[in-house]
């Protein structure tokens, strides 16, 4: 019988989807706030192609959930049709975009701990899933590399961009476990094989990935996860005010066709 | 009564008119020479079409998707193009024409490791990587430190 049509774990598949999706969206939303006005051309370019590769994944897995809930949404419906409030994503993507710090830290905290993610759904027992994670950890190889090369960079250099990158992680390190804070279904997840260990397990080993980076580059180690119980729900006025951007050319008429 | 062009029309010809499906970012490469034509089935009364998109965002999809309909319009029957990550597709799908292709107007194929990159205009293996991400997702920019030109590879995927 195929893993989706037993009911307890369509609801849990379905968000675990929305979770990955919205942190996607978001984060490839907050990133393309920088096209533009990146700090120099190069990074202009190569933000405004991580924006859109995120853009990207989030659609396929908007889809995948729309196929799911099969009741009339389609993707766009998922993406732009909910209040701030009814958004998934972890609480480390409801930090303000900030300076370029804060974009660096968030990326690199993100990306690293959604490699982690990825890793362990690469052979999930829903197909479609293990197919696009497939699809998607090719790309996300180079958001590792391009997080990877600017916070050793930042970290290296002395004085103004040391110190901003190490503003931007007493701001949001107490956020970063948020991307893999257990989901309330992970059981029904993890018994259906749809996630390879359970997510406190994917935490420890995402801590355990950063531990030699943070040590080597004279970093504090990332504290605790603050109020696990509300990793992804209680978003911030950011993201209140994010939404209203995001939404705004939906809002002006939702029927229309592009 | 059998419509003569049922009888004529197989998998070769399919694949034979997808050649002339140009990708809308890089013009010189077909989607066959993209390695993106994944499998074409043939009916009676259908012609089934399963492409495998480059990056999972591309934007190219649905002009590709359109362009394929026109083209396969000749043959007469119903088009089904069907997106699909079964297989996922790599930088290795790319064929020998493409590679070829992609040289001749300046762009550098994709390589297995960074330090088999060469300079599509002279050849050299002094290049620099300026950036990972490029104008299209399926780009990265370099420049050549020997004949100093800039120029585009298609990313390893």
């Amino acid at each position: 019988m195929a893993v989706e049509s037993v009911p307890a774990t369509r609801n849990a598949l379905s968000l675990l989807l929305l979770s990955m999706a919205d942190d996607e969206f978001v984060l490839g939303f907050s990133d393309s706030e920088w096209t533009g006005i990146a700090p120099i051309l190069e990074e202009d370019v190569a933000i405004s192609s991580l924006a859109q590769d995120e853009l990207g994944h989030a659609q396929a897995l908007y889809r995948l959930l729309a196929e799911l809930a099969a009741d009339g949404r389609d993707a766009d419906a998922f993406a732009y049709d909910r209040p701030p409030e009814g958004y998934y994503h972890a609480r480390l993507l409801d930090h303000p975009r900030g300076d370029w710090a804060d974009t660096i830290v968030r990326r690199f905290l993100y990306d690293t701990a959604d490699g982690v993610r990825l890793e362990a759904l690469a052979a999930s027992a829903w197909a479609p899933l293990a197919e696009l994670v497939a699809k998607i950890r090719r790309e996300e190889r180079y958001h590792v590399m391009h997080a990877t090369t600017w916070f050793e960079r930042l970290a290296r250099a002395d004085g103004e961009p040391r110190r901003r990158l190490q503003d931007a992680l007493a701001r949001m390190g107490p956020d970063a476990g948020t991307v893999l804070t257990p989901l309330p279904s992970e059981l029904a997840l993890e018994m259906a094989g749809i996630v390879e260990a359970p997510f406190a397990e994917l935490e420890r080993r995402w801590r355990a990935l950063l531990r030699p980076v943070f040590e080597r580059l004279r970093l504090p180690l990332l504290p605790a996860t603050r109020d696990p119980d509300h990793a992804r729900t209680a978003h911030s006025d950011a993201f209140r005010w994010l939404h209203g951007e995001f939404t705004s050319v939906r809002r002006l008429d939702p029927k229309a066709d592009w | 009564m059998i419509d003569s062009r049922t009888a004529h029309v197989d998998e070769r010809d399919v694949r034979l008119a997808l050649a002339d499906v140009a990708d809308p970012e890089i013009p010189v490469l077909s989607i066959v020479d993209l390695g993106m034509v994944e499998a074409v089935e043939v009916r009676p009364d259908a012609i089934r079409v399963e492409l495998l998109p480059t990056f999972v965002g591309c934007p190219a999809i649905d002009v590709i998707r359109s362009t394929i309909a026109d083209r396969l319009a000749v043959f007469g029957r119903h088009v089904a193009v069907e997106v699909t990550f079964r297989v996922p597709w790599s930088s290795d799908r790319i064929t020998a024409r493409g590679r070829e292709r992609l040289r001749a107007s300046g762009f550098a194929p994709p390589t297995a490791v960074p330090a088999d990159v060469r300079c599509p205009y002279c050849g050299s293996s002094n290049v620099a990587l300026d950036n990972l991400f490029g104008p299209t997702q399926c780009r990265s920019l370099r420049y050549c430190r020997a004949c100093r030109q800039p120029f585009e590879q298609f990313k390893t995927v």
